[in-house]
């Protein structure tokens, strides 16, 4: 029901950000999404990559302020209102989407989303037979 | 029961006429051999008063050092120092040379670090302290018809009582309206007429901007004429925009809860440094790392013997503040020497809008915090002429993907730093790997401050 995410802290002014980006890049690493928030000091940076686990474990290995997170992703169709359609299969059980982002994964749609209450949620996604994403969709 | 120190002299019944530069105008105005002949006098006097201590009559002993056999100021050279560190281990009655039922008040240092520095005072002290406090202030130009509010913190801070006690000695209404409350400050100078105003050179910056806000011209709607300034670390820059922006003339104050408190030093009209009163106190200036005497004119160390004091005298007090000596003589006829406004510490002490802060309080705090890593840096600004600090900390691991939590952590780690140190610093969290290592001696504290200049 969830993959896995990267949860990067970075400083706004400082090389995180760059440093992380060299180190997937070296280690052929792919990110498929990612996202950060416009804070003033600081953020949390999420990626959604090809290999999370490697990755999560060369970029601790390399000193970086990272967690791997578990998350939400289902596939939507590419047709507008679809996103607005699945959300309110959450927001309608009262669960608090936390952050959501979205983008294409081999030509479909994909929201990325936590929550505040992830076992309501999978029951949510199993009940309305929202198509999970799984980790070895996201191999190359 | 030890003799006091000439018991009948430290009560001032009379002032001078008021036209009279001077309040103590045989005092002030002695010269060099006058004043080191009665240095002698005095130093000689305190040490066999320290002898009461079994520390100092140990370390005196040591020293083969006694009253007799000193018979110049350079033989103070013989005595050892006395410490900071020496005053928290004996904490706190440990280097009284006074019985304690001849104690009536104690003071504490601002600080907040371990054992507080405590300092006790006779009635004979409080006296001469009032005594100094005043002749400072008749020597900027108030007399008893002025109206003296005194913005100092009160409390163990030695700026509250100090001024108070100083003020009303010198026949002054004296309003103690402490620190704070901006503008019950602004409406007492108007309703009461103060004509002279003692704070921190931030507040008074603090005051002036409410002022503004209130739409109160200083010029205009008060009776301002003086300020005494000081217990906190301000450039000649600083003192000039304060002086600019109300008017009227700041004089730089320096005092330390060791010695007594303010009333050590102070500036005369001239504003060419701080006449140090050496009648109270034996000023050396030492090069912070052979302890050895530095010349005129060159930065080092102020050491401060005090040699009027009966509770408490300390010898040859390491002070850790920075300076140098101007001159010995003064247009104003005051030979007291002449030092430069402080330039700076020999250890790592911070003064923060007054309060004294070591870089290991800091640390103890963010060390209790797990989610935070090892690596600290405290930086010192001034922002629109207040004095800030902000703690950048790495962050251990990414304990969240939350950013709410991240910001919940940010505050619990400023309400922590202000209950040790009792300012709230800015708090912001760095990924690990960005301040520098704390291999060897790093660099913990970064002041950008327009003070030392």
């Amino acid at each position: 029901m969830t993959i896995k995410q990267l949860s990067i802290f970075i400083e706004i002014k400082g090389g995180t950000l760059i440093r992380v980006l060299e180190l997937l890049g070296k280690n052929n690493i792919q990110i498929l999404a990612s996202t950060i928030a416009d804070t003033k000091d600081y953020g949390i940076y999420r990626v959604i990559c090809d290999d999370p686990t490697r990755a999560y474990l060369l970029l601790k290995e390399e000193g970086v302020n990272i967690q791997l997170t578990d998350v939400n992703a289902v596939y939507v169709e590419n047709v507008s209102g679809e996103a607005a359609r699945v959300m309110k299969l959450f927001s309608d059980s009262d669960i608090h989407i936390a952050y959501m982002y979205s983008f294409l994964l081999k030509g479909r749609g994909v929201l990325i989303f936590r929550t505040s209450d992830p076992s309501k949620a999978n029951e949510i996604i199993t009940i309305n037979k929202l198509q999970s994403v799984f980790e070895d969709d996201l191999k190359q | 029961m030890p003799k006091l120190l000439n018991k009948k002299m430290a009560y001032r019944r009379e002032l001078p006429d008021w036209s009279s530069e001077y309040l103590d105008p045989e005092l002030e105005t002695m010269s060099r051999e006058e004043i080191e002949k009665l240095q002698v006098e005095r130093l000689k006097e305190t040490v066999s008063r320290c002898m009461n201590n079994p520390i100092y009559k140990k370390r005196l002993e040591e020293a083969g050092v006694s009253a007799d056999n000193i018979t110049s100021v350079d033989d103070i050279r013989r005595i050892p120092f006395t410490t900071k560190d020496d005053l928290r281990n004996n904490y706190p009655f440990g280097l009284a040379s006074a019985p304690l039922e001849e104690c009536v008040r104690l003071h504490s240092s601002s600080g907040t670090t371990g054992n507080p520095t405590v300092i006790l005072h006779t009635q004979n002290d409080l006296d001469e302290w009032a005594n100094q406090v005043a002749r400072n202030l008749w020597m900027v130009g108030l007399r008893p018809n002025d109206v003296f509010q005194n913005s100092s913190g009160y409390g163990m801070f030695t700026g509250g009582l100090g001024f108070q006690y100083g003020a009303e000695r010198l026949g002054m209404l004296t309003v103690p309206a402490a620190a704070g409350n901006s503008l019950r400050q602004i409406k007492f100078m108007k309703d009461f007429g103060t004509t002279a105003v003692h704070a921190v050179p931030s507040y008074v910056t603090r005051l002036y901007e409410v002022m503004q806000e209130q739409g109160v011209d200083p010029r205009k709607d008060t009776k301002l004429k003086v300020l005494a300034i000081g217990a906190e670390p301000h450039s000649e820059e600083q003192r000039q925009r304060i002086q600019n922006m109300l008017g009227v003339k700041a004089y730089n104050s320096f005092g330390m809860s060791e010695m007594c408190g303010p009333g050590v030093g102070f500036e005369c009209k001239e504003q060419n440094g701080l006449h140090f009163w050496e009648d109270y106190y034996i000023v050396e200036i030492v090069d912070p790392e052979t302890l050895e005497p530095v010349p005129d004119g060159e930065i080092g160390e102020l050491i401060l013997t005090s040699i009027r004091r009966e509770a408490m005298p300390l010898l040859r007090y390491r002070t850790r503040d920075l300076t140098r000596v101007l001159g010995r003589g003064c247009p104003c006829g005051r030979n007291h020497v002449r030092l430069d406004r402080m330039k700076g510490r020999s250890d790592d002490m911070m003064v923060l809008r007054g309060v004294n802060i070591f870089p290991i309080q800091i640390e103890k705090i963010l060390m209790q915090f797990k989610e935070l890593a090892s690596n600290y840096l405290i930086t010192l600004t001034t922002d629109e002429n207040n004095d800030n600090m902000t703690v950048e900390v790495e962050l251990e691991d990414l304990f969240t993907d939350d950013y709410q939590r991240l910001i919940q952590l940010q505050k619990d780690v400023k309400r922590a730093l202000k209950d040790e140190i009792l300012l709230t610093p800015h708090v912001k969290l760095v990924p690990k790997g960005t301040l520098p290592v704390s291999e060897g001696k790093a660099v913990r504290v970064i002041d950008k401050r327009t003070v030392y200049k």
